[in-house]
């Protein structure tokens, strides 16, 4: 570089400088004040508008955002955010505070209500509607009926091929949820477990881990020797759902509201949400609503069971 | 060299000492050098502080388990790593010879309008964001290498095409910039001496090239075993240890990263495997840390021993 060169860049950069720190410190203070408030969408959020923060299960967040809509007519002035990531997610939430409701697609765990005490906050568990978990595979597959037992040889890796349980000769591709999806819990504790306290029967380890409800509709669709696990409500018409029986004498049942409420198809379950401690005000108004005929009528409307058809059937 | 004050654009007040920008610049500048050590040594005390009870609660034995399932108490590490370098190493079998082969063609054969047309082209594939490519890969890609006659189109071979795609920018780039590097004497003396341009490219600019080439290459593995989205997405995620051979990499997997991004929103703090998730973190942090380390030190030797004028 020569010295000409650095002449001309001297002067350049001495007048820029003062505008330059002024910006350095005007973005500083920037910084620091915007951490000092509350970001936006926060419990606390700022005007009489307050937004319930409702997260967790995926398999209730269709559900949810049908509520959160629907309510949003009834009563305008409660703002409800709904936000999916799985139960667990919820849950954790829910004890660090940053949602009100969460919604659960199992009960809580014991270990969850511990770090709830240790962080000063009571779990209320409040039913608000009835799933029935769907065994489903590509349209192709001319298995069409399976039992608890089969169903959890398959998901253990006993059986690994489809002309095992009456099928072709391919191998069974086995899909499941994450670990945080309360459904997954279900369906260890009620397939895979068959329900048997002291059985500790885990998962294959090739069982393909989806991270969302999507990511099974999208691999049953396109996998002929997929089979996979979601929530009725989201069934589409490119899978073809398994009828399930408790075991090789019993009868085999598709799912439907009728039969999970009848109780005669094996794997249906309440839905919860929990709040922290005893709903109040407008947390309260909407629990209340939603357990009320409106917000049933949805239920039934998205393809779930409502609560009061389980105490009709019986 | 002084240049007078009302260059300055405003009037400053006369107390100020004459170097005052100078001294508040230099300030600044050591700050921002002294931060990045300063985050960087916070990182390693937190990765520390929260996945060392990994190490010491959990035995060695069952650490390396082949069995990963921590809701029910099993925290065997091995499927998970395994399941990292199966979908490196495919990725960098994929990524370097095609990045070598291009940075060569760009370096030394390409005319220049075609390097013009190229190099930004090559830039714009370093900018798809990985999340982006990654759904690509799950929509397009898995649905092709499922009809290649894989039972699941979610394998390890689908998320190493992937990252290798992701690793090709950095690849090609700074391997061109090595073969620029070398001087042009090089090629000329080798073509004086009756090379051909393969010859002198294979022989002379390659070798001579060495050093940066391996920062490449080294680079181009630290960005694929680190990459999160798109593994999350295609490679099935199924903690399973596959035989070894060519069909491993036509087998589902679980990484290490795609383990701690899919688990990490659910754990309750303070469990172990809240731990042990940070754990996997500190897995991961010493294989690329030995990695580095072994591309500076063969770099290192290199540089040394060409200065001693034995290259």
């Amino acid at each position: 570089m020569t010295s000409q060169h650095l002449n001309s860049i001297k002067p350049r950069l001495t007048k820029i400088t003062p505008l330059a720190l002024l910006a350095f410190l005007l973005l500083t203070f920037v910084v620091v004040f915007s951490a000092c408030v509350p970001a936006p969408g926060s419990v606390e959020a700022s005007g009489n508008r307050r937004a319930i923060q409702n997260k967790g299960s995926d398999t209730l967040l269709n559900l949810a955002l049908a509520w959160a809509e629907a309510h949003q007519q009834v009563d305008p002035s409660i703002a409800i955010a709904v936000t999916g990531g799985g139960t667990g997610t919820g849950i954790a939430a829910l004890l660090n505070g940053t949602a009100d409701i969460a919604n659960a697609s199992r009960p809580i765990k014991d270990e969850e209500i511990a770090a709830a005490e240790a962080n000063g906050i009571h779990p209320v568990e409040i039913p608000i509607a009835i799933d029935a978990i769907a065994i489903v595979v590509h349209p192709s597959n001319p298995v069409s009926e399976l039992t608890l037992p089969q169903l959890s040889d398959m998901y253990t890796g006993r059986i690994t091929n489809w002309s095992q349980v009456g099928g072709v000769d391919a191998p069974v591709v086995l899909v499941s949820r994450e670990s945080n999806s309360g459904t997954h819990v279900y369906f260890l504790e009620e397939v895979v477990r068959l329900g048997e306290i002291e059985n500790s029967d885990i998962f294959a380890p090739q069982t393909l881990l989806m991270p969302s409800s999507v990511g099974i509709t999208s691999e049953i669709r396109r996998n002929p020797n997929a089979i996979g696990y979601d929530g009725l409500g989201y069934v589409t018409e490119h899978e073809k759902v398994i009828a399930v029986a408790r075991d090789a004498s019993s009868p085999y049942v598709l799912p439907s509201v009728e039969t999970a409420a009848d109780n005669s198809y094996a794997l249906a379950r309440f839905l919860f949400m929990y709040t922290a401690g005893e709903p109040t005000g407008s947390i309260a108004s909407y629990l209340d609503w939603i357990r009320g005929p409106e917000g049933q009528a949805i239920v039934t409307e998205l393809g779930f069971v409502p609560l009061d058809a389980e105490a009709e059937a019986q | 060299m002084t240049a007078p004050r009302r260059q300055l654009g405003i009037k400053l007040p006369t107390f100020l000492p004459r170097g005052w920008q100078e001294f508040v610049i230099e300030r600044i500048i050591w700050l921002a050098g002294i931060s990045t050590i300063l985050i960087v040594a916070l990182i390693f005390f937190f990765l520390i502080r929260e996945g060392l009870p990994t190490f010491l609660d959990i035995p060695l034995r069952e650490l390396f388990g082949s069995r990963w399932y921590p809701t029910e108490g099993h925290y065997g590490l091995m499927p998970l790593i395994v399941g990292s370098l199966v979908v490196t190493v495919g990725a960098v079998l994929i990524a370097v010879p095609l990045g070598l082969l291009t940075a060569i063609y760009l370096g030394e054969i390409a005319p220049q309008w075609q390097r013009e047309i190229l190099k930004p082209l090559i830039e714009i594939l370093a900018g798809i964001p990985s999340i982006v490519l990654g759904f690509l890969g799950w929509v397009t890609l898995a649905p092709i290498i499922q009809q290649l006659g894989s039972p699941t189109g979610l394998t390890a071979f689908t998320g190493s095409l992937l990252l290798a795609y992701m690793a090709l920018p950095t690849v090609i780039s700074i391997s061109e910039d090595a073969l620029y590097a070398v001087p042009k004497e090089y090629r000329d003396s080798a073509l004086a001496l009756g090379a051909t341009q393969w010859q002198t490219t294979i022989r002379v600019v390659l070798p001579a090239a060495r050093s940066g080439l391996v920062i490449a290459v080294m680079l181009g593995i630290g960005r694929a075993i680190g990459e999160t989205m798109a593994v999350l997405l295609v490679t099935g995620n199924a903690a399973n240890i596959p035989e070894f051979g060519v069909g491993m990499f036509f087998e589902p997997i679980r990484t290490m990263t795609a383990t701690i991004a899919a688990e990490m929103g659910e754990v309750a703090q303070g469990t172990l495997h809240y731990n042990v998730l940070f754990g996997i973190g500190i897995v991961l942090f010493m294989m690329t840390f030995a990695l580095n380390s072994l591309a500076s030190r063969f770099v290192g030797s290199q540089t040394a021993r060409r200065r001693k004028g034995q290259l």
